[in-house]
Order: structure tokens, then C-alpha cells, then sequence
């Protein structure tokens, strides 16, 4: 299933819920769309939920390394929640994990934005 | 599909990649892979695919792509082929080194070789075969940990 976008936002906090898989082609490029939309409007706090994306693949992986660097360096902050547990593994492997903010709760993720 | 092969020659697009992939996941299935292993052996399909389509083969339309499956008693072999300039893989950097970490691209091949028991890659000029193999522990499959 290719990847499917919805936005919302809390507490100033754009959440950006993803269902289906980041991969090499139109996943990665919904992705990216997005991100440049929400930086376009000036909003800096990102938070993507990977609740419901149950694979990624290297270019994927890649695509979420972009986003975290592109956000940043527009002086913006991006976290990953819910991870699943595949994703969880792709990211420990490629020793990503700790270069992302990663949180498991809504509530602490919106939170830990400053 | 123990002593069987199967063959398939494909264009040098996206659908490929996809194409690949689902492939790679029936026959790992069929095989009696467990699902953790199943999705490694896919996974690593799709990125070798990948590497085919466009660092080899550039999606040249005149430019195939060769899959092969072959389960022996012992092994789940795959050989992806392109017909590109061929891989260096020397010259990819390592994902893990803390100055490639932040880098968008370059985990292709990491990845083929975390998920895969064994991988040999031979590259000329005329394309790079790369052969991933799983090993296939008694009656239901096993991956790298039960094999150590």
C-alpha cells in the first residue's frame, strides 16, 4: 500500500500521521511534499506518527534522515512516535535510533517540544 | 520449491523493484521461512533490485534485469543481474561511521548484507551479479541467529 498522509496539529505541535510504506518512488515523495508544505507555512514542529508504517525501505530511510535534517536546519525540530517494531529494528541497525527523537506516547512527544 | 528455479527477466523500472520484492516474499514463504525472515530475504531483494534499476542500469529501457530463485536442501539463493558499468563496492562509504550517519543514501547494500547469510557481489563491465543466500536450518527455516 502506498503511503497515506493526514496532518493535524496540538498544542502548536503538527502531527503528521503516516499509514502504508515509505519507499523508494511515491511513498518517499508524500513524504517529502509534505514536510516542504508544513515548512512553507512556517511550521517548524513536526512531529511524524509511524504508527502504521510497517516498512521502509534504505531510500525511505533515507527520506526520513532528510526530513529531520532539512527541519533542523530551518531551525525546526522533528520526532518520530510509535514506531512499529520492524521500523524500531531498521533504525537500530542503521544506528539511526539515537540520532532520531524517538517517543512511544503522543502526549510526551508534544510535550517535549520546546 | 526445494531443487526448483525460477527465472525472470525483467525492465529496468519501479514496478521491477516492486515486482522483485513480492516475488522474493511468495518464495521465502513458500520456502518455509519464518515472517521475521521472510521480510529480511524481501527486503534485501528490493534493495539489490534497486541498486539494478538505477545505479546499474539507470532505468535504460534497452537494459534487463535478471532475477533467480534456487532453493537447495541447504540455501535460498537469489541472483539479481544488471547490464550497468558495474559496482564498485569499495568506493560506498560505511553507513555506520559517524560522519555518514546524516547521509540520505548509501544503506542499500548494509542492509542486503545484515539481512542475508551470505552475499557475494562480482561486477565486470558488462553488468554486477549479485547472489544473496539464506540458509535453510531443518524443517522450517532459520535465520542468522539460529545458525550461530
Amino acid at each position: 500500500m502506498n503511503l497515506k498522509i493526514s496532518t493535524r496539529q496540538v498544542d502548536g505541535v503538527n502531527i503528521v500521521d503516516c499509514n502504508g510504506r515509505i519507499t523508494l518512488g511515491e511513498g518517499s515523495v508524500v513524504l517529502r511534499d509534505q514536510i516542504k508544505d508544513l515548512l512553507a507555512k512556517g511550521q517548524k514542529k513536526i512531529l511524524l506518527n509511524l504508527g502504521d508504517v510497517n516498512y521502509i525501505d534504505s531510500s525511505g530511510i533515507g527520506e526520513l534522515v532528510s526530513a529531520y535534517t532539512t527541519v533542523r536546519n530551518q531551525g525546526g525540530e522533528l520526532k518520530l512516535l510509535n514506531l512499529t517494531k520492524k521500523v524500531h529494528d531498521l533504525l537500530q541497525i542503521t544506528k539511526l535510533y539515537t540520532v532520531f527523537d524517538v517517543k512511544d506516547d503522543e502526549a510526551t512527544a508534544i510535550k517535549a517540544f520546546s | 520449491m526445494s531443487g526448483d528455479r525460477l527465472s525472470y527477466k525483467w525492465d529496468s523500472t519501479l514496478e521491477t523493484v516492486d515486482n522483485a520484492e513480492q516475488t522474493a516474499s511468495r518464495v521465502a514463504t513458500d520456502s518455509g521461512f519464518a515472517e521475521d525472515e521472510v521480510m529480511q530475504i524481501s527486503m534485501a531483494v528490493r534493495e539489490a533490485t534497486v541498486n539494478a534499476v538505477l545505479h546499474g542500469n539507470a532505468y535504460d529501457p534497452e537494459k534487463k534485469v535478471e532475477l533467480e530463485f534456487e532453493r537447495t536442501d541447504q540455501d535460498l539463493v537469489i541472483t539479481i543481474r544488471d547490464q550497468g558499468k558495474g559496482l564498485d563496492e569499495k568506493k560506498i562509504p560505511d553507513p555506520l561511521a559517524p560522519e555518514n550517519l546524516l547521509k540520505t543514501s548509501g544503506r542499500g547494500i548494509f542492509l542486503i548484507r545484515s539481512f542475508m547469510d551470505d552475499v557475494k557481489i562480482s561486477t565486470s563491465q558488462t553488468g554486477t551479479e549479485v547472489k544473496l543466500i539464506k540458509h535453510v536450518h531443518g524443517e522450517t527455516a532459520g535465520g542468522k541467529e539460529a545458525s550461530q
